[in-house]
Parts: C-alpha cells; structure tokens; sequence
C-alpha cells in the first residue's frame, strides 16, 4: 500500500505537540510582519509516530541486512555510539560556549585529533570539514594556499586518475583548477609512463585514492608520489578507502602530503540515508598552517591532579573556515568511542577482516563473473555486471534481482573504468555465513541471466514497489507533496 | 565484538582465497612501511567506553546546568520525545543514500516532504534534500549565483548583519573563483546598517546580494524596496533566515527573495557543540535546475503506483564530474528527517505558539533590561527572539560575572565586531521561563554594579 503524505494524513486543527501559554505580557508585532498563512500539516503525536515507522518498513539498512555497496563502507553502527553521542554532557552544550564551560568536549576532539594523527602518519588533523567531499575541497585549497605562498601561481592543474571519485575532479573544478585525467595501466595500478608524461611544473597535485576505486592497492605507489613530488606538486590522499589500511600502512609514512578521513565509513558513525558524515582532514607538517579554523590546541599540559587545558586555535596561513562552529561534532563521540574500543591491534583486525572478506567473496564468484583486474584486492573489489554471450543483461539487471534475494545491491556502473561495473565491498562486519548467502545469490543470478533473462530485466519482483519512471520524475519535477492554494498553477 | 569470524572460518575462508596467512593478504604494501606499530591506547569494553566517555562530558557545563540565553546562530529549544524515538530507528540511520528506490521510499519520501515543509515555510517553490549546516547553504547561494550569470557577474554583496560565521564560510567557497570580488557591507555601523542601504552599492557586476531576516542581531526589517532594486539590477536576492521565526513572520518570499537558506538546527536538532545541524534551502521554480545537491521527485513505478526517487542527477558530481558546479555527496540526510519530524509533530499551530512564546519572552525580557540602570537596548525596530544590549561594563566582563550565577550570557558581539566592547547579542526562547528571565534581569543589575 502506498504511504500517505503528512499532507494527505492532515486534519485541520489537530497538533502532536503541547505548549503553555505565554507566562509573560504579551505584546504584538507590527501587523506588516505576520504572516497570514502558515501551511503545514495538522497531526496527532501517533500519526506522526505511525507514519515515521511505517516509511521506516520502506527502507533497506545495515539493521536489516548485508549492504555491500563499494566505495561507502557500509559496516555495522555500533548502538553504543548512538548511546555515546546523546550523553546530555555532549548533546546539551552550546558551541558558542566559553571554552572553560566545555573543557570535556575540546578535550574529546583533541584526542581524537591525535589518534587520527597516529592512525594515519600525518602530524596536524583537524576536525572541521562536514562530509568527504568538503574535506576534499579543504584539501585542494590547501594546495592552492600552498603554491600561493611560495609565489608558484601558474600551478594550475591537478592530476585525476581515471579510477577516481566523481567528488575529486568536482572539487578541483570548483576550487578552479583545470582537471588532467591520468589512465590506468593493465594491472589497475596508475600508468606511470602516462603520469611522467603530464607532470611539469603546471601541475599544483595529484589526487590519488589508494586503493583506488577498483579495490587495488596500487603497486607502485611510492612511485607515484615521487614522481608528483619531483616536479613540486603535492600529493592529495582519498581516504575514503582507509578501512583497508588501518595498522596495515599509514598514508603519511608512503609520502602522502593531505589526506581526509571519512569517519562515517572507516570509524562507524552512520551514513544516516545520506548523511551527516564527517571528513576531518590530515596534512604534513609543512602544511600544517594552513589547515581550515577551528583546530583544538592543548594550552596547559595537565598533572596528576589537573585536567591539561584546551582552547580553539586559527592557524597561521589558515584557508579559513568552511562550516558553521566545529564540525559535525555528534560524529567526534562516534568515532571516537569506536577507536577507543579497538586499540591498535582492533583496529590493524578491522581491515584484515575486511580485506579477508573481499577476497573471500571474490573467491566464491569469480567463476561466474568476469574479473578485469585479476589481482589480490584489498578491502572490495570490481566485476563486471555483464556477460558477452547474453547482451542484454546489464549491470541494473543483476543489481535490481538481488534485491529480490534480500540483498542491498552493490554500486553499479562505478568505477567508470569498467564496462556494467559491479563494486562489492563487503566489510569486517559481516560474517562467513553471511557472505556465502550474498554468493549464493550472485551464482544462482548468473545462471537465472542464462535461463530466464525476463526475470532479471523485470527485477525486483518483491519490493514494496517495482522500477520506478526515472524519466517521469525527471520530466514533470514534482518536488513537493502540497502547495498552498495560491501558489497552484 | 563487531568482527564475528571465528578462528575456524578464518582458515576455512583462507582455504577459498588459496592465502596462507592474512598477512599474506598484505604483500603488495612496500615492506618498510607494513605493519606500522600504533602508538595507542589499547582497547576498552563497551562498558569501559560509556564510563570513559561520560567523564568527558562530565568536564562540560550545559544549557541544563546553566540557564541559557546564548543564540547567535544556534538556539536551545524544546525537542519533543518523539524525534528522537523515530531517529533512532535502525532502518533510517543505517541506511545510505537513497540511491536505489525501491529499497529506500522510506527515506525518499521522507526527503520529498522535507522540500514541501521547506519550501512552505519559506514561502519558495522548491528546497533541495539538504546542505552541511546554514554557513554552508549561505556558500551555495553565492555559487548558485555565480554560475547563474556564468562568472559575468563576479560581484557579491553581503550585509554585515548576516552572521559572520555564513560570511566566511561564502568567502572559503568562492575566493578561488575567476574575478570574484565579495564585499560585505556596513561593518563600520553595523548596528544602524538597514537592509535598504546596501540598495547603492548595488550594480551590473552584482550577481547576489545576501541578507539576513532576522538579521544577526535579530532585527526584522521589510525587504520589499530591496527585492525590487535587487531585481531592478538583474540580480539575485538571497535571505538566511530562522525557521522558528517564519512560524510567525511574513515569509522572504513574500518579499521577493530568490533564494532561502538557513540553519536548520531549531527545527529538533540538539545544539551538541555546533553539530551535527541542517542547512536548508530553497528556491524559484525558475533555478530548479541550478541547485546544489540532491532532490526528490514524484514518479510511479510499471503497475502506475506512487513512489519517490532522486532526480536531475544530471547536474550532480558523480555524474557531470569537473562539469558539476558543487561537489556535494553526503549532505544532512538524518537531521532533515529530524526536522520533518519535528514540523510534522508540532504543525501549522505548535510552530506558530513556540515562535510566538520565543518572541513574547524576548520582548519581556528586552522591556526589563532596557529598565536597568546603565543598560541599553540598542534599535527601536522590531524584533525577534534576539536582541543587542549595551552594559555598562564589558560584554565579556558582564559574561564572565553572570557564569558565577549559573547563567550562560548572551553573544559578545566584540568578537566579530570590535568596536562594540560593551554590547551583548542576548536570545530568549521557550525555554526561558518568566522566573528566568527575571533572575537574568536581576543578575544583570548585580554583576553590573561594582
């Protein structure tokens, strides 16, 4: 059945919510500013309760099942950290505050900041950047502060290898560089003889996700850094694809210059149907400087008896700041509550358990589907969603029918490197007998796509609604469920 | 813990890879650089975690052990039982972007009834799914314009009395942008600047001019006259402004804005130390395709039924790639069903009686003061749940003074701007009972005097 709106559920006069009156003389606003018509809906505390659970039944989660799309690190949410982050300690605390009010919370992200550093081989982090994206764009106009600095204004260009994140060369875009796409080579790994070939003294960087998106760790990367580093660029790291590397090498140690962390893949905080993430960024010390405001500084080392003391620092060459206060800080307890509980030896076991999970589920597969790039992969890996003998499967025919088997389907038609990609990340979380389920899924899909092809075209069959007209949607833009009567055309 | 395998199925999946070790796994990382030994703390229990991190938070004061009448861009207000309740449901929070429809109407829907409540708030036509916080959106507006005129109208004006935190945030955004030029105007006055006086400096080059309504000082001006010159000019007017106070005010597109952002954060979001919050914004039909970020559209499915899905994802990065105009990915998925949520829950009427309760004990609060010896509350215009306060002594003084009376004071405005020394940005809300405000307008009087 189709779920009404909280516009069609309406009735005239009913609130969810009570208020007292006001305990305070009443005065007036100038008439000129009220407004006349305010149109929101009218429910009952239980309509809106009933109508939240029952979208809720309407989704896939982690929750619910197997998640394994590649690239987004879909582990599971500790419940812990959901109890962590809503400590009114935290949740209650303004972030205008004096910062004698909120020692506990300046403290949390310094620790945080330094278990970073550690993790990852970078000596200054900060918190600040929303989401992988915006650490993506601190990272680049760090780069571009950067060459300002020392007087190098025609580096003008930043080096994308194919296999890339669509965000990399958005952000470049936006940060107005001019974007050089960099091929890969017939292992996966970035073509080194194609990368010499475009690095001059134009080139401001490189951004370089490692593993990159086809889930390979790229053997040659010290070579790579170096060859970017010898013609003065500096080298941006994707640290979306960190939970392959965490106690197995730090990017700072291969020579990386920035890096962003995205907390809601590596550390657990929930991806929340598309958000808040987090993307704290880490850079050399060389470039420490210019790292976005606020940072947490220690000012006072602490003793036996006295907590060390904690202020908000601006660093001296600072690109500014690029979001409200000081990050998503409901996801610093998150995260940070999930480090803690891991120590160095659980975290170096969460990625050979996820690295172990990928190849594992490779292992199960790789007969039935094609594999571009036949190598040890690292914490997902890519196939190809197609076979030549049944041209008209496609990669959405396969990712729709599992969906029918229970499962989340994995990224498609990414990286765009591979024809009908297949992107399958399965991480730690998930456990053998999981895994075999997926595969099962995945083999009986393959020979489904041989014997009766019109099942997987007309795919999925037992969701609570079928293929949806994307055209439609596109065509009418119907963007809002209600307008207010003056306003229809 | 979080990693199920046990030592059986490790070997037996080993045995399926063909590794001997999981070690072996790892090979293809150079050697001198494997297996890094961290220096870190070792690991804890679950329990040991919640005990570690409640002494973090015990370190912390709060708007409950303090009473609070600090806003300036965040604001402490009522957040029913029931938005939390719904908020953590596994089967919204742990799911991602709603990238395949059929498995994620829940969230879809979600969104599309999120754009209506936004756009009806605002008095737009469109809202996009969400934006990192209100600085943020206040960034995209300024992008949104530049690509509007294709860079030919490099010049943006803002007012000095958009909160200075949304300035920089547009300043980081744009200063890499071919001849771009931002001025922000009347920071030498910012406390007699009015909207209407920026109608100068407005010309051929301007592609945006942005205020704020109720401005940071939580002043309420018309902003009729400034629509029209903006428009006269070819330009594009945008409004930050306060969600809670459009439960009561004329809406900016009443006005004529063409774009609407804000903070979300009063709309259910507990302020947690400045995040995780909501940017919103909305917009004319006419930019529907010119917006940052996700969207949600009507459609139906084969059999004709109902449903929801993404939509003009043409304009979006991981399609157009260097094309895309924003590289926007995760935006506040969670927090704008939080205020869905809460918008459903209280309705036409609970927003109107918490605007109005904001706006009454404000109003009493700023009668009180303003009766005080050696206090001024500075403008006669309307308000309104913000007001500025001149003291007798320094803001900061007067702050630190009123901490030892377990009240968090307002915003001292010297921090942005530095000539106003003595002035307090001081918000009230639901919150503030009448005893409340009566003990702040009585501490006041103490902490002043000596």
């Amino acid at each position: 059945m189709t779920e009404p709106t909280i516009y069609e559920l309406s009735s005239p006069g009913r609130t969810g919510v009570r208020y007292p009156a006001p305990d305070v003389p009443v005065s007036n606003l100038p008439k000129g500013f009220v407004r006349d018509n305010l149109p929101l809906p009218e429910l009952s505390e239980l309509d809106v309760i009933r109508h939240f659970t029952h979208l809720s039944s309407l989704n896939y989660s982690i929750d619910g099942g197997l998640y394994p799309l590649g690239s987004c690190t879909m582990k599971y949410n500790p419940k812990i950290n959901e109890v962590t982050a809503r400590i009114p300690g935290f949740a209650l605390t303004h972030p205008l505050q004096p910062e004698d009010t909120v020692q506990g919370n300046l403290a949390l992200m310094y620790d945080l900041q330094e278990h970073l550093k550690e993790i990852s081989g970078f000596s200054a982090v900060c918190l600040e950047p929303a989401a992988g994206a915006q650490g993506e764009f601190v990272g680049v106009s760090i780069i571009r502060a950067y060459h300002r600095q020392n007087n190098n204004p025609k580096r003008t260009k930043i080096l994308i290898p194919d296999s890339a994140h669509g965000t990399n060369p958005a952000t470049s875009a936006m940060s107005g560089f001019e974007v050089v796409p960099v091929p890969s080579d017939s292992r996966g790994n970035v073509d080194l003889a194609a990368l010499r070939a475009v690095c001059d003294d134009t080139v401001a960087g490189l951004m370089l996700t490692n593993p990159n998106t086809l889930g390979l760790f790229d053997e040659n990367v010290l070579q790579v850094i170096k060859i970017v580093h010898e013609v003065g660029g500096l080298v941006y790291g994707d640290g979306a694809n960190l939970n392959a590397l965490l106690g197995i090498t730090r990017p700072g140690d291969l020579g990386m210059d920035i890096m962003h962390f995205n907390l809601h893949k590596t550390f657990s905080t929930p991806h929340g149907g598309g958000g808040p993430g987090s993307g704290p960024v880490g850079v050399i010390s060389r470039l420490a400087d210019f790292l976005p405001s606020p940072i947490v500084k220690m000012i006072e080392e602490g003793t036996d008896e006295i907590a060390p003391l904690y202020s908000l620092f601006t660093p001296k060459h600072t690109i500014g700041r690029v979001k409200s206060f000081h990050g998503q800080f409901g996801m610093f307890v998150r995260a940070y509550t999930y480090i803690r509980m891991h120590g160095p030896e659980g975290l170096r076991k969460i990625s050979e358990y996820a690295v172990l999970n990928a190849n594992y589920l490779l292992s199960k597969i790789r007969n039935s589907y094609h594999l571009p790039y036949d190598r040890t992969c690292m914490h997902e890996f890519v196939v190809e969603g197609m076979w030549s003998d049944i041209p008209e499967i496609h990669a959405l025919d396969i990712a729709k029918r599992l969906m029918d088997y229970k499962f989340h389907p994995p990224t498609n038609y990414f990286p765009l490197i591979v024809h009908e990609a297949l992107m399958i990340e399965p991480t730690e979380t998930e456990s053998m007998q999981t895994l075999d389920l997926f595969a099962d899924a995945m083999l009986k899909i393959a020979e489904e796509a041989k014997t009766s092809p019109q099942l997987l075209k007309e795919a999925p069959h037992d969701t609570p609604i079928g293929r949806l007209d994307e055209l439609r949607a596109a065509k009418e833009l119907v963007l809002c469920c209600w307008y207010p009567e003056e306003k229809q055309d | 813990m979080f990693i199920p395998h046990t030592k059986a199925e490790t070997a037996q999946m080993l045995k399926s890879i063909g590794a001997k070790s999981i070690e072996d796994l790892f090979s293809v990382v150079p050697d001198k650089y494997r297996f890094p030994k961290l220096d870190l703390p070792s690991g804890v229990t679950e329990m040991d975690v919640l005990g570690e991190m409640k002494e973090y938070a015990a370190a912390n004061e709060t708007v409950e052990d303090l009473i609070c009448f600090l806003g300036a861009g965040a604001y402490s207000h009522y957040i029913p039982a029931a938005v939390d309740m719904l908020l953590r449901r596994g089967e919204f929070y742990t799911a991602y972007t709603p990238y395949q429809p059929e498995i994620s109407q829940g969230t879809l829907q979600a969104v599309f009834e999120f754009q209506t409540l936004m756009a009806n708030l605002t008095g737009m036509d469109v809202s996009n799914a969400s934006h990192y916080d209100g600085a943020t959106a206040t960034a995209e507006a300024g992008v949104m314009a530049y690509h509007n005129y294709r860079g030919k109208r490099p010049k943006i004006l803002l007012s000095a009395s958009v909160n200075p935190q949304n300035r920089e945030v547009l300043c980081s955004y744009l200063c890499g942008y071919e001849n771009i030029e931002i001025e922000t105007l009347g920071m030498e006055n910012p406390l007699d600047f009015s909207p209407d006086a920026m109608i100068s400096s407005i010309d051929e080059n301007t592609s945006l001019v942005v205020v704020q309504y109720p401005d940071f000082f939580g002043r309420i001006y018309d902003l009729s006259k400034l629509a029209n010159e903006v428009h006269a000019k070819g330009a594009l007017l945008a409004v930050v402004t306060n969600p809670i106070a459009l439960g009561l005010l004329k809406t900016p597109g009443e006005f004529g804005a063409d774009i609407v952002v804000g903070e979300g954060q009063p709309l259910g979001i507990p302020l947690s130390f400045g995040g995780p919050y909501l940017g919103f914004f909305t917009t004319k039909k006419e930019y529907v395709r010119k917006i940052a970020g996700r969207l949600v559209g009507e459609t139906v499915d084969a059999k004709g039924k109902r449903g929801y899905v993404l939509t003009l994802t043409a304009r979006e990065q991981h399609i157009r790639r260097e094309k895309a105009t924003s590289n926007i990915c995760s935006n506040q998925g969670l927090m704008a069903l939080a205020a869905t949520i809460y918008l459903s829950l209280l309705g036409k009427n609970g927003l109107k009686q918490v605007a109005d309760l904001c706006f009454q004990k404000a109003h009493y609060a700023a009668k009180k003061i303003g009766e005080l010896p050696g206090f001024k509350i500075i403008g006669k215009g309307p308000f309104f749940h913000e007001f500025v306060i001149q003291c007798p002594i320094s803001a900061k003084e007067i702050n630190e003074r009123l901490l030892d009376y377990q009240i968090l004071g307002g915003f001292e405005l010297a921090k942005v701007y530095p000539d106003l020394k003595n002035h307090l940005l001081v918000a009230v809300t639901e919150m503030n009972s009448l005893e409340e405000i009566e003990y702040l307008v009585n501490s006041l009087a103490e902490v002043s005097h000596d």
